[in-house]
This record gives C-alpha cells, structure tokens and sequence, in this order.
C-alpha cells in the first residue's frame, strides 16, 4: 500500500512538473467544453433564401412574408431573374431558391391549382431535409389559410381527421445544449483516460526507464496501478469541474443523482484505462501508442450516438455500438442528468461496464507480463 | 541537395521500419469510410416506439400496424396505463409513445375527430423533431386511406429539386469530412511528434550540428508525411468514387492539387505545435485537443456553420479544414473550378505560409 503511495507521488509529481500539461488537462477542456456545446447544434434557423417572384401578386407576396417572417429564412435576395437566383445557389449564398411562376394567384384561382418550384442546395442531406421540410410545412400552412380565406371553409365543417398533437417531453425548449454538453464531458474524460494512460507507460518504454523499473522491489501490479490511478482521480476531477461548468454556464439539468453519474464514471474510466494499458502493451513508441488509440477513439466517438443518434444507424452498426463504452457512457449520462434514469434503469449498463472493465484489464495485464 | 535525399530516404525507412503503424496508416481510411458511409446517416429506422392504445378497436390497430409496417417504428412495449409513460422513458430505448384515446374509431366517425397523442423523448431534440414529423405524415396518410382523397380547391403544389445531391446521401457529406480528418491527423499530429520525438530523445541536438541546415532537416522530416497523406488522399477519393458513388465533376488535377495543398497546411500547423513544445505528450494532446474536435466540430463536416451563433461562424474561419471541405464539396459535386474556388484556396495558402514563418522563426530562436 505505501509503495503504490509513493508510486502516485511520483507519477503526480512528473505530470505536473511538465509546465504544459497543467493548462491542456485543467484549461483546455473546459474552453473545449464552451465553445463546442455552442457548436454542436443541429437547429437550422436563418436559412438564406432566394426568392424569384413573378408574379408580384397579393398572394406570392403573403406567401413570401410568411417564409420569411417564419423565423427559419433569411432573405438572401429576391429577384425576378432565376439565374441570378441559380448562381446564389452555386456560390452558397442561397441555402434555398423558391420560385413563384407568373399568373401564380390567377392560375389558383382559375384553376385551382399552382405549382411553386423549390430548389435546395443539398450537398448537406440532413440539412436540405430540415429546409425543405420546414418550407413545405409553412407553405402547406399559408394554402390552408387562403383556402380559409377564400371559401370561408372553417375547421369544424372539415372532414373526419386524426387530431395530433405533440409534446416534447424531458426537455420542452429542445435546448440543444442540454443534450451536447453530458455526451462532450464523456469525450473529455475519454481522451484523458484512454490517451494519456496509454502514453504515460510506453513513454516509460521509449525512454528505457521501464527496465531500471523492473529491476527495483516494485511489483508490477503496483506500478500499473501507479500509473494509471492518476489519470483516473484526474478524469474524475475533469468530470466534476465540467459539471460544474455545464450548470453554471448552460443551466444544465441534473434530473437524476450525481452519484449514479459518478458511479458510472468511476467504473467507465477503469474501462479507458485498461486500453490504454492493453494499446501500451503492444506499441514500443508514444507516437504508434497515439495513433492506435487515436484509430479506436474516433470509431468509438462517432459511432457513440453522441453526434448522430444510434437510432439512425443501420442494423449490424447498431450491434457494433454494444461493444462501444462511449456509447454506453453517453446514453446513462444523458438518461441520468435529463430524464432521472434511476438504479433499475441504468443496471444493466453498469453491469456491462463492469464487465468490459474486468475483460480487458484481464487481457491488458496478461498481455503487459507476456511483454514486458 | 544529395545529403538531403539521403537524409529523407532514412526519414522513410524509419515510417516504413513500422509495419504496424503502416498498416493502420493506410487501413485507417479504408475503415472509417466504409464505417461512416454505411453506418452514418441522417435516416431514422426502427426506432424504438410505446403504444398506451385505450381504444383497442380495429382503428386504432390498423393504426399501430401502418406505423410498424413503415420500417420506421418497431413497438418495444404496450403500456397499459399513463402511469407507465414515465418508466418507459426512463429505460432510455423509447423514443415516442404514442397515445390512443378510448372510442378511437367512434370518435372519428361520430365526432369527426379522434386526438392522437404523440409524446417524444425530447432530451435528444433532433431526433424528438424527426420522430414527430414521421410519426405525424404516417399518421396523415392513414387518414387519407381511411376518408380517401379529397379533392381540395386552390391547392399550391410545390416542386421539389434537390440540386447536387439528389438522393440526399449523407456519405457525401463524410467523404470529405473524413478525408480532412484523416490528413489532419496524419499531416498535422505525426508530423508534430515525430518531430517532438527528436527534442524528447535528445536526438535533435545531434542532428543540428551535422552539416544539414535546420530548415532542411525539417523539411526532411515532414516530406515522407506529405507523400504518405497524399496517397491516403488519393486512396480516399478513388473509394468514395467506386463504393459511393460521390462524383467528382471538377478537374481531378485541380482536385488533387487542393488535396496537397491542405496537406501542407496541416503539415505546417503540425511543425508549429512541435516548435512550441518539448514533449511528445505535450504536442499530442495540443493536437488532439486544438485540432481534432475543432475539425469534427467547427467545420461544418458535423453540424452546419451557419446553425452556429455567431461568433462561432466568425472562429470557424480561422480552422483550415472548413476551406477545405469547402472546396472539396464545391469540386467534387458542384464541378467548381479554380475560379469559384479562389477565395479559400488563397485562405489556404496564406494560412499554410503564415504557419511556417511562424514556426520557422521559433525553430530558429529556441535551437540556436
């Protein structure tokens, strides 16, 4: 016990003697944290548009005032001219083109049927869906209105309908950053768990000082231990002090208990720790230490549902995910801080997590007595 | 010049000495478009759904099926009472309950009108909106079976074209977004530890007072890097060309030119963090940190740039992958030529040299 003490003293000493490392663990995420929770927003509001009105009528002018004054669009410029309002399009000036044809009121009226044209830049699918979705809602909507207008049909002598309605639960302003900010700290303490872990041990490698290591009284166990428990009071730090961020700058909820969070933290973090031991077991440099873990975590982070639900991915990739812990992580701290997921509720991740834990830091210390 | 081939070639050796490193240098790619082409989409399928039916009449039922049988909507759970929303939710897979009032059928014939209620697990609000609008059009659609169409007056149709990718894949947007990705780690991270490495080891004193100068030495160090991203480049564009089919209407010379360019950026940021750190943890957490989700998150290869407040649109400028994905999109798919491009390859450009005076200068301060 006391030699795993003195082992942590020195560890701690050589990470903060390094004058550098105390901004990037301590400063760096929580200016990460910031700033990206602004970033990662997928609300498409102020969509440019480019009108091509030709018509110039009452009708084309309400239906132009009502796209615009949506709170969606933004008008980029308005034109009678359909190249000019083409060329937007092609210079990303114009998100969107909506095109009103000549004699657009007489032809509705007369014929009771009209055709807009819609164009949308759709280099970026998920975006053009939204643009167009929420455009052909506020069209459908100002028709409904005319329709009302004009033959002073009102809802009651409607038809037989199904009246749905919606409610958004758990997060009724659809707050982006409630839902970014637990799947970012996830993402901070994964770098410092996984990454430096792994790079602490094999630098111990590249260095040569693992041989005069070896040679000294120190079991292995507790140089293991000596090296990574720092990382882990350090993520566990990290994770405190980005919550603390996260309610002090974005109001976060913390619905359920900050012990669950913990608790899951604390077994998660074992979890990096011990790939970053296994990564260090079978690299020689810090650099093919970096790359490898760097290969995993980008894999791991994307396919994590943090930035494109789980939901949305393909059978066999959806499988993949339950050999992700990040995904793992990201969904109990989400259910936890949002929608007070409770004991019965997260068990069997913390089970799973536990069991991750055991498997590889079984393999990972086997793998380190093979090698070193 | 014969010193510095030689110099370079030993530089090579050294990258290719490294099987494993190799081997994930050039698999990496192959995976992660393969990984995000299929895996990563916008679309939502089978998304886990509760049903509280209180009716339980043939409507309601037909109902339920037309949602399942849509692909979109799997049932995981009938709830029997309100009280069973919370705990479904709470479980964390439910993403929508859907509530049937009692006499559904009844009230739609009888009272015209049959309120369905649709609750949606909003603390992850994008797919709480896609949910809601699938959920509402499949519902809109019974409807309209269940009435048969009605031939409504001063009907406004629109005409819908999606103009550069019109099957609205999602891959087009990754190719580029993981090749920037890809070169940035390879240009930018390798280079600045390989070179960290040196300064760590206590080697780069010793390659100082050989009779190579210190620019050279350098440019040694990074031409292999810069060889190495350009086949990953190459590699990445032939596989999104094959497997997704992501057209490539402009000039492809103009296209691979832009790839080197943005490969010396990336190259030139990567000897800036080494000139400014020691240790090759240092330099790897300052990339990892300043470049890695800055380039997922502030270029517009996730979430887009004009979504963001801002001041972050205005700090999205001074990220060089965001001018490259730029011009990677407006290349590959729009067929831009160097004319419409113009602007964020000078940007480039200027960034690359702004990037190496800078780390030249500290080179020069910190090892004389």
């Amino acid at each position: 016990m006391r030699t795993i003490f003195f082992i942590l003293q020195k560890e701690f000493l050589q990470i903060f003697r390094n004058r550098a490392m105390l901004p990037i663990i301590f400063v760096v995420p929580v200016v990460q944290l910031l700033i990206l929770s602004f970033a990662a927003n997928y609300e498409i509001k102020n969509l440019s548009v480019d009108i091509v009105d030709q018509d110039n009528s009452t009708w084309s002018r309400q239906l132009r005032d009502k796209l615009l004054s949506s709170g969606y669009f933004s008008l980029n410029r308005q034109t009678f001219n359909p190249k000019e309002a083409y060329e937007d399009l092609e210079a990303n000036k114009a998100d969107l083109v909506l095109t009103i044809p000549r004699h657009f009121e007489r032809d509705l009226v007369r014929e009771d049927e009209v055709k807009v044209q819609m164009l949308v830049n759709a280099i970026n699918g998920s975006k053009a869906g939204l643009a167009n979705g929420y455009a052909a809602s506020i069209i459908n909507s100002f028709n409904r209105q005319i329709r009302l207008d004009w033959l002073a049909m009102d809802e009651d002598n409607s038809p037989e309908h199904i009246a749905v309605s919606s409610r958004y639960w758990y997060n009724p302003d659809m707050n982006y950053k409630f839902f970014m900010v637990p799947g970012i700290l996830v993402v901070l303490v994964t770098l410092i768990g996984a990454f430096l872990s792994g790079m602490n041990i094999v630098k111990e490698k590249e260095m040569g000082t693992i041989e005069q290591l070896n040679v000294t009284p120190i079991r292995k166990h507790h140089f293991i231990i000596g090296k990574l428990l720092p990382f882990w009071i350090i993520a566990l730090f990290e994770l405190s002090f980005g919550l603390i961020v996260g309610k002090l700058v974005f109001n976060i909820p913390m619905v359920g208990s900050i012990g669950y969070v913990f608790l899951f933290a604390a077994i998660y973090l074992v979890v990096m720790l011990g790939m970053g031991l296994l990564v260090s077991t079978f690299t020689e440099t810090q650099q093919q230490s970096m790359f490898i873990t760097w290969f995993f975590m980008i894999i791991f982070i994307l396919m994590s549902g943090l930035f494109t639900p789980i939901e949305s991915m393909p059978g066999w990739a959806q499988q993949l995910t339950l050999a992700n812990p990040i995904a793992y992580f990201v969904k109990v701290i989400r259910m936890v801080m949002l929608k007070g997921s409770g004991w019965a509720d997260i068990r069997y991740y913390l089970g799973m997590m536990l069991v991750f834990a055991v498997v590889i830091n079984s393999i990972a210390v086997w793998n380190y007595r093979k090698t070193v | 010049m014969r010193q510095f081939i030689v110099f370079v070639r030993k530089e090579f050796y050294h990258i290719f000495r490294d099987k494993r490193t190799l081997l994930i240098l050039f698999g990496m790619p192959v995976i992660l478009i393969v990984l995000f082409g299929f895996a990563i989409t916008n679309e939502i399928h089978h998304v886990q759904i509760a049903v509280l039916d209180n009716a339980r009449d043939t409507y309601s039922q037909q109902m339920i099926h037309k949602m399942t049988s849509s692909g979109y909507f799997t049932v995981r759970q009938n709830l029997r009472s309100a009280d069973e929303i919370e705990p479904a939710f709470h479980k964390g897979d439910i993403k929508l309950v859907v509530v049937i009032p009692d006499h559904f059928g009844d009230k739609f014939y009888h009272q015209k009108k049959a309120p369905v209620q649709l609750l949606a697990d909003a603390s992850d609000p994008n797919t709480a909106t896609t949910v809601i609008n699938y959920a509402t059009v499949i519902i809109a659609q019974y409807q309209q079976e269940l009435t048969g169409r009605i031939e409504l007056p001063l009907t406004i149709n629109t005409e819908v074209r999606m103009e550069y990718n019109p099957s609205l894949k999602s891959v087009f947007l990754f190719v580029p977004g993981v090749m920037t990705l890809i070169l940035m780690l390879v240009s930018a991270m390798m280079t600045s530890i390989t070179i960290t490495r040196e300064k760590e080891l206590g080697t780069m004193e010793i390659l100082l007072v050989s009779p190579l100068r210190p620019v050279l030495i350098i440019a040694g160090k990074v031409v292999p890097y810069i060889v190495l991203s350009f086949i990953i480049a190459c590699i990445i564009l032939v596989m999104g060309f094959f497997i997704f089919g992501m057209p490539i209407k402009g000039n492809l010379l103009l296209l691979l030119g832009e790839c080197g360019l943005f490969g010396l950026t990336a190259l030139s940021l990567g000897i800036l963090i080494s000139s400014i750190t020691n240790s090759q943890q240092t330099a790897m957490m300052i990339s990892m940190m300043g470049l890695l989700l800055p380039t997922i998150l502030l270029s517009g290869f996730v979430f887009p740039v004009e979504s963001m407040p801002r001041p972050l649109q205005i700090i999205s400028n001074i990220i060089p992958a965001k001018w490259f994905i730029i011009i990677l999109k407006d290349v590959m798919l729009k067929g831009a030529g160097l004319r419409q491009i113009f602007l964020p390859t000078v940007i480039l450009g200027g960034m690359t040299l702004f990037f190496l005076v800078l780390s030249v200068r500290n080179f020069k301060t910190r090892l004389s």
